[in-house]
């Protein structure tokens, strides 16, 4: 039984760390394949209504966003701002909008471009509706109230 | 030189520092969140200068109307609800939660004459021939000054119906849940239950 423990002091060996390079890359490369840039910066604020029946929006490259809600500098107000690609814009701005994020569209995805309201929940209806609106004018149909996943 | 030189393995100890940089950079920027939304499609735009309105029998609609004090009344030939709140909606204080309504309006099952038509429909196999109430619509109607939070909770209960309804036909005609079927199938039950949802222009019911 002497065969553990020889007495000798053993150094402990160095661990082999040739493989953690290779470890961190592939979850590197997992973190690029499955996340989007940040694209924009919110400039305005927003709590999103809660629904159950929602639906992932698939295919980010097809999904277009308008940001609706008060802004987020207080200077400029509490009253309900509308958010496109980084600046502040009217509804009638919707349709040069659309068209120039049609596009820069792939021909055979313009379609089945969709495009996402995120509003915040006290907005008033008036203002959804002309958005929706200035989407029908722009051809834009396919649309998706944005809304997280809640219990109701 | 007869003799080989070995050459000195790289040191590549700073490797792993270089790329978990490279790691946290793209966990700072990226964002995973998947959007999630209720989808709907909008109908074109009107051709014509003056409003294009279809005719629909009294007795095919549905009017879900959300007044100004986001209250929410249900309106068919059958008669009418009001629902007070969004708890109301769901079926708290005895009421008739809106999606039992919305379901009992669109399989219309005991063939009510103050419900929608039926109309016999081939669906191919299992389904067959069915009668369906394929000219039925929900319109769902608000106020200029409704709010937002409550009319995605009414449109959230319109599709649950529907969800309901798609749900139950999996389970009767193909046997499994709507989530396992083909999308074939799944076309199939869509066929079956379409999502007919009219979200009408506004009126200011209300007042401002």
């Amino acid at each position: 039984m002497g065969k553990f423990n020889k007495g000798g002091k053993k150094q402990m060996p160095a661990l082999n760390s040739s493989s953690m390079p290779d470890i961190v890359f592939a979850i590197l490369f997992f973190f690029m394949v499955t996340t989007t840039m940040r694209s924009e910066t919110l400039m305005v604020k927003m709590k999103l209504p809660t629904a159950s029946e929602v639906q992932k929006l698939e295919k980010k490259s097809l999904v277009t966003y308008i940001n609706i809600g008060p802004p987020m500098d207080a200077r400029l107000g509490t009253g309900t701002q509308m958010q496109l690609n980084d600046r502040f814009a009217q509804i009638s701005e919707i349709q040069d909008y659309i068209a120039q994020e049609k596009a820069s569209m792939n021909e055979a995805d313009q379609p089945l471009m969709t495009v996402s309201i995120k509003a915040d929940d006290a907005t008033r209806m008036q203002y959804i509706t002309d958005v929706k609106q200035a989407l029908r004018q722009a051809y834009a149909l396919k649309i998706s109230y944005s809304a997280r996943q809640g219990d109701n | 030189m007869a003799n080989k030189r070995k050459v000195p393995a790289l040191n590549a100890n700073s490797m792993a520092d270089i790329s978990f940089l490279l790691l946290t950079f793209f966990l700072l920027v990226s964002n995973m969140d998947v959007d999630s939304g209720l989808a709907r499609r909008l109908p074109p735009p009107p051709q014509s200068e003056e409003e294009t309105s279809v005719d629909v029998q009294r007795r095919n609609l549905l009017i879900v109307l959300v007044n100004a004090q986001n209250e929410t009344m249900v309106q068919s030939q059958q008669g009418s609800e009001w629902y007070a709140t969004a708890e109301e909606l769901r079926g708290s204080g005895g009421k008739v939660p809106l999606k039992d309504k919305v379901k009992e309006f669109v399989l219309n099952i005991s063939n009510s004459a103050e419900l929608p038509i039926l109309t016999e429909e081939d669906f191919g196999a299992p389904i067959g021939i069915v009668p369906v109430t394929s000219q039925h619509v929900v319109s769902i109607q608000n106020d200029a000054t409704t709010s937002y939070k409550a009319y995605i909770a009414v449109q959230n209960e319109v599709v649950r119906a529907y969800n309901e309804l798609r749900e139950e036909g999996a389970k009767k005609y193909f046997n499994t849940s709507y989530e396992e079927l083909t999308e074939d199938q799944k076309k199939q039950i869509n066929d079956l239950y379409p999502q007919r949802i009219s979200e009408a222009e506004p009126k200011n019911y209300g007042g401002q």
